[in-house]
Order: C-alpha cells, then sequence, then structure tokens
C-alpha cells in the first residue's frame, strides 16, 4: 500500500511589491497511514505555509504554489477541482490552528459549528448532529456537556476552546489531521492535557498528524518521524529517534545543543546558534544556513546542499559529514 | 551575590475591582492577582518567578517596582520603604529599577531610532549633552551586541532578538541595581534565546546585576536562576534554592508543573511518567474556599478544602504552603 500522502517538491512563493519570498522552496515528504510527523522549525521557516499549502488555503494574492505535487490518497490535491478540495477539507483531511479564538465563530455556538460539518460531510440531520457533538465534547474532555454546547466561543477557557477545536477537527473521523503550533498559547499543564487527548484520539481513530512545532519537547514525545526546517526548505528529516540520537545537519545539532534540559545536569553556560534568524527575501546564495554555520566550508557559500541518506530512512541536506566532524 | 537583602516585599496584595455599570460603577467583586506575598532578593541575585499564565507573576513585578500601587502590603527597596516615600524620592529610586518586557515588538516606540530609544531614560534622569549621550549609546549598543553602526535604525528594521537586546540595552542605560524581566525569551525564535540568556547573564556579572526572572519555560528558569519561586493564582505556593527546588520540590502543583514539562529526547520521553492535572486554572475572581490549588490536586485531603496552607519553612531556604509537607 502507498503512503496516505506524498508531498513532492513543493513551492510556495508570496509575491510582495518589494521582493519574492519563497516561503516554502521545494519541499518534499511522505507520511504513512496513522502515522505522526513532526514539522520543526522557527518562526517563518515555512513549516505553516507548507501545511496550508496541502489545502490550498493560501491568500492569493500575494500567495501561489508554484509547484510540485501533493498526492493524498493517489490524488493530486494542487490539480483538483475547488469543490473536490471542498469536500477533503475538514472532512478527510482536517486542520486545528494555535489561536482557537480567532479560528472559532464568535457569534455561533459551539454546538451549532460542530454540528454544521457533521451535516455538511456526514449528511447528518440537526438532531442527529447535536447527538453526535455532544458525544464529542464528552470525548475530548469536556466537563458538564450537555449545558456547554449552547455556549459561545467567548465562554470557554483557551485550553477548553482548543479541545472544543478537536472535538470538531476530529468529528468526521479524517484520515489525516494538521496540527499548527495546537498548544502554543496555553499554559504548560493545558498544553500535555490537550496533546494527551490528541494523541490518544488519533490513536483510536486510526489518523495520521502533522504535528507543526518549534517545541523541540513536544515532538520528543509524540511524532514517529521529523522533518526540520529552515528558511523554507527541509534541511534534516528521519525517524524522532535517530534525528535527536545522532542529529546530522548542523542546524538541528545547534536547536538541540541551545535548549537546557530538565533532565540533564545545569550546564554553566547555553550554546547559542550565532546569527539572526534569515530574511527570506535576501537569502544567501548556497545553503541559506551557511552565514550562521560553524561546521561551513567553501562549497556551502556557492552551492546549495539537496537532502541526501545519512542512514536508514535518516536524511540531511549538508556538504560536511557531520558523522565524522563531531 | 551577598548576603544583602535589596528588595523585600511583605504581604505584598493587589486586588483589581470588578465593577458593573457604566455611570455609576458598582464594585462586584475582585480579582486576587497577588495575594499577601512575601518574599526577598539578595544584591545580585536572580530569582526566578514560575507560573502559568494568569497566576500574578507580572503584577508582582509591577508591584514590586510600584509602577502600579499595591493594594496592601510593602517594598522596601535598599531598606527605604516605598510606600512612605515621595513621589519624587520614588522616581529618583526608579532609576536603579528598570523592566525588561515580554514583546520586543510593543514595548518600543516604532517611531523612534534606536538611539533615541536607549537615551530616552538618560535623558529623563540625567543631564549628560549631546556628545557624551552619543558615546553612551555606543557603548551600550555595543554592551548588548549591537553594531553602533545600526544606531540610526527604527524598530522594525531590527529581528525579534536584536530588538530584545535593544529593550536590554535602555534598561541598562541609567545603570540600574534591580531588573524585573518579564518574560524576556518567550516571543524570541528558539535559537536566539540562548544568545539573550548568555547576554543576561554576562551582564549580570558585569554590573553586579540583580534579578527577578519572570517566566513560564522551567529548564530555562533553572538555568539562569539562583533561586526559585513557583506562583500559583496570586501565591507563592514553594521557594527554595534552584537545585533543591527541581531536585525535591514539595508542593504537588510544583511537582506536576515540572513533570508536564517535555524533555526534547524521544529515548526520555518513552520511558517518563508524566503527572497530567486535571481541570482549569480556576478563574481568579471566584478563587475555590481552602488552599487554591485542591480542585486540581490528587493528594487532596479535606483540611485543603477548609484551610488556606501557609507558607511554611520546610528546610533551610525551603519554603512551600501545603498541609502535606
Amino acid at each position: 500500500m502507498g503512503p496516505l500522502l506524498q508531498v513532492r517538491d513543493l513551492k510556495t512563493y508570496f509575491y510582495t511589491e518589494a521582493a519574492v519570498v519563497k516561503a516554502v522552496d521545494g519541499i518534499s515528504y511522505e507520511l504513512k497511514e496513522g502515522e505522526t510527523l513532526g514539522l520543526v522549525g522557527e518562526s517563518g521557516c515555512g513549516k505553516s505555509v507548507s501545511a496550508l499549502s496541502l489545502l490550498r488555503l493560501i491568500p492569493h494574492p500575494p500567495g501561489r504554489i508554484v509547484g510540485g505535487t501533493v498526492l493524498f490518497e493517489g490524488k493530486d490535491l494542487l490539480k483538483m477541482a475547488e469543490d473536490e478540495i471542498q469536500d477533503i477539507r475538514g472532512n478527510r483531511i482536517a486542520m486545528i490552528f494555535q489561536e482557537p479564538m480567532t479560528s472559532l465563530n464568535p457569534v455561533l455556538t459551539i454546538g451549532l459549528q460542530i454540528g454544521e460539518a457533521l451535516e455538511l460531510h456526514r449528511s447528518l440531520a440537526r438532531k442527529e448532529a447535536r447527538e453526535e457533538v455532544m458525544r464529542l465534547l464528552k470525548t475530548v474532555g469536556i466537563p458538564d456537556a450537555e449545558s456547554r454546547i449552547d455556549d459561545y466561543p467567548h465562554q470557554f477557557s483557551g485550553g477548553m476552546r482548543q479541545r472544543v477545536m478537536i472535538a470538531m477537527a476530529l468529528s468526521c473521523n479524517p484520515k489525516l489531521l494538521i496540527a499548527d503550533e495546537p498548544t502554543t498559547a496555553v499554559d504548560v499543564t493545558i498544553q500535555a492535557q490537550l496533546l494527551e487527548i490528541i494523541k490518544e484520539l488519533t490513536s483510536r481513530l486510526g489518523t495520521a498528524v502533522i504535528l507543526i512545532t518549534h517545541n523541540l519537547g513536544v515532538v520528543a514525545r509524540y511524532v514517529n518521524r521529523m522533518a526540520v526546517m529552515y528558511a523554507g526548505r527541509i534541511v534534516e528529516s528521519g525517524p524522532a529517534f535517530e534525528v535527536y540520537g545522532h542529529p546530522r545537519h548542523p542546524y538541528t545539532i545547534g536547536l538541540l545543543a541551545s535548549v537546557p534540559r530538565l533532565d540533564q545536569p545545569r550546564k554553566e553556560r547555553l550554546v547559542p546558534i550565532h546569527g539572526q534568524p534569515p530574511d527570506l527575501t535576501r537569502l544567501p546564495a548556497g545553503c541559506s544556513f551557511f552565514p550562521r554555520c560553524s561546521y561551513r566550508v567553501e562549497i556551502c557559500s556557492q552551492e546549495r546542499p539537496a537532502l541526501k541518506p545519512v542512514g536508514s530512512d535518516h536524511y540531511a541536506a549538508c556538504f560536511a559529514d557531520m558523522a565524522e566532524s563531531r | 551575590m551577598t548576603d544583602n537583602i535589596l528588595i523585600e516585599a511583605k504581604k505584598l496584595t493587589m486586588y483589581f475591582p470588578v465593577t458593573k455599570g457604566i455611570v455609576r460603577q458598582r464594585k462586584v467583586a475582585e480579582i486576587k492577582a497577588v495575594d499577601g506575598v512575601n518574599f526577598f532578593i539578595r544584591q545580585g541575585e536572580t530569582l526566578g518567578l514560575v507560573g502559568e499564565s494568569g497566576c500574578g507573576k507580572t503584577t508582582l513585578g509591577r508591584c514590586l517596582t510600584r509602577l502600579i500601587h499595591p493594594t496592601s502590603g510593602e517594598v522596601s527597596f535598599e531598606g527605604v520603604k516605598l510606600g512612605e516615600i515621595r513621589e519624587e524620592q520614588l522616581r529618583s529610586l526608579r532609576q536603579k529599577m528598570q523592566f525588561i518586557f515580554q514583546d520586543p515588538f510593543d514595548s518600543l516606540d516604532p517611531r523612534m531610532t534606536a538611539a533615541e530609544i536607549v537615551a530616552e531614560p538618560l535623558r529623563v534622569h540625567t543631564r549628560m549633552k549631546a556628545k557624551e549621550l552619543k558615546d553612551k549609546i555606543a557603548e551600550l549598543l555595543q554592551v548588548v551586541g549591537l553594531d553602533s553602526s545600526m544606531a540610526n535604525r527604527y524598530p522594525h528594521e531590527f529581528s525579534g532578538g536584536q530588538r530584545q537586546r535593544l529593550g536590554i540595552a535602555r534598561a541598562l542605560s541609567i545603570r540600574p541595581k534591580f531588573i524585573v524581566c518579564d518574560e524576556p525569551i518567550s516571543a524570541l525564535d528558539v535559537s536566539i534565546q540562548a544568545q539573550i540568556i548568555n547576554l543576561l547573564e554576562d551582564l549580570q556579572k558585569e554590573f553586579d546585576l540583580t534579578y527577578l526572572f519572570i517566566a513560564h519555560d522551567l529548564s530555562v528558569v533553572r538555568h539562569i536562576s539562583h533561586r526559585v519561586a513557583v506562583m500559583y493564582l496570586g501565591k507563592i505556593v514553594e521557594i527554595a534554592r534552584r537545585d533543591d527546588l527541581y531536585r525535591f520540590a514539595k508542593h504537588p502543583y510544583t511537582i506536576a508543573l515540572l513533570s508536564a514539562v517535555p524533555i526534547p529526547d524521544p529515548r526520555v520521553e518513552a520511558t517518563r511518567d508524566r503527572i497530567i492535572l486535571k481541570g482549569e486554572i480556576p478563574s481568579p475572581i471566584a478563587l475555590p474556599s481552602g488552599c487554591n490549588f485542591h480542585p486540581r490536586c490528587p493528594h487532596c485531603i479535606p483540611l485543603c478544602k477548609r484551610e488556606v496552607p501557609p507558607l511554611r519553612q520546610i528546610e533551610q531556604d525551603h519554603w512551600a504552603a501545603c498541609h502535606l509537607v
């Protein structure tokens, strides 16, 4: 059986007055059924844009998907007619966003909002939909679901709103869930609750997950495979165990070294990555990371490294062989 | 670090009124943002203050520097009680207390150049001449790792990390003794956070600074702090020396908080048990009876619902507010 999702050379550019911003510049990855992929990177590296591109949710203008294919269950999402992809959004592929308040409609009750998707995609009658919503709210752990179903989003706390989003996203039993920084806006204890719910429900439904985050800890706990993005490209990918255990791209190595860890003795000094995050309108020729890289060699400023295998199912885009130089 | 206490809070309390009505405002409730907090910070020390959003960390920092006037309680700075001095005296004392804010985008005036931003406190508090001011600005920019050629740029021309450096230069300009760092790195990219932490540590050594470091990231707080205080709903529930707190946490909330921090290593995470707290943080308007934490606490006994546990000393320099320790 082929993979559930196959992204090939996806490119999304934004055409601004000043310059062309190559937010996503040729990324490829695959996702098997039921698998969880972590997409890691800092703000502006293109992780969210790449996810929005899958569902063609890029505002145009200024943005445009300029190339690549996205095969989902064998069909190219980028070539589909509008009504076909409409049928996939929220149904076969669902999304959870970072800020639940801006993704919920403030003038509709929670019951109506979740019910809408059920009526649309699963053709349930209003009454059946309401019962299903009640069941969903209970599964995501909203206490007192009977009375809360008629509440408006502003009556929920941040954590509860995100639970509502999870309920809504999973209401149509999607094959793929894209969670874009789902816990960045909530506190640590609530973050733990939400991630456990997502993990438990998606594994029960057999839903594959793309988890987008900048938090290296979250990735370590919840994903099977991961891809590290920098300046619109994937610089390293592989099984989470491999990438954390034997990182092979200088950026990944730098990121992992720069965060203090609670399970290890305190270091006298942190080891930061030097320099500033890249300006996407003024990327250097060659490797985008080379101005900040401590392992750079001559070729790095001239040529762009391609992703190449460095282990079993483990890829890195770097000219220096990090296994030897470390 | 010395044993001299630089700043001390006693029974510090800040209640915000909740009002109803437009013409005639009636007070209908109170938000107990800071509720009878006692602690001190030694000269040259970093006290980490952790807690979840809405627990009163920022309000505490503001009360401490008297940016807002506390409802009751007392703050003394170098032995001077801030509540008892006149406004002019407070103004001159303020030179010794500065703030670094979370959001380097909102805390810098977009219409001022880097040089003007850094110079503003100097203009207010000193009478430096133009030439002197210019040299000072160049020196400050260099101290925080910015190039002095950037002095005429506007905030939008800087990256997030550089903007935070600018905020730090501004805070340093009038040689303060005490800086409240209110979530100084949470808005920054991971690769930049370590740069700023290292800078804050270097500056502390160089200028003998005392920090109140407010954050919600427990691993960063462990790295930078000498002692750590944990806040929950307006109260300090545990305060101890760094290593004691992280190794021998006593309060169930601290323990849960520590266990909720994911470790960036799948091998560790695969075998680690986590305490997932039930429920949400209660609203500070309608606080629970007894211990604020009892509705979420895994070890709650009947006493916890009735009586507020006082902050008690358990060991040398280690205090916790729980009936069960």
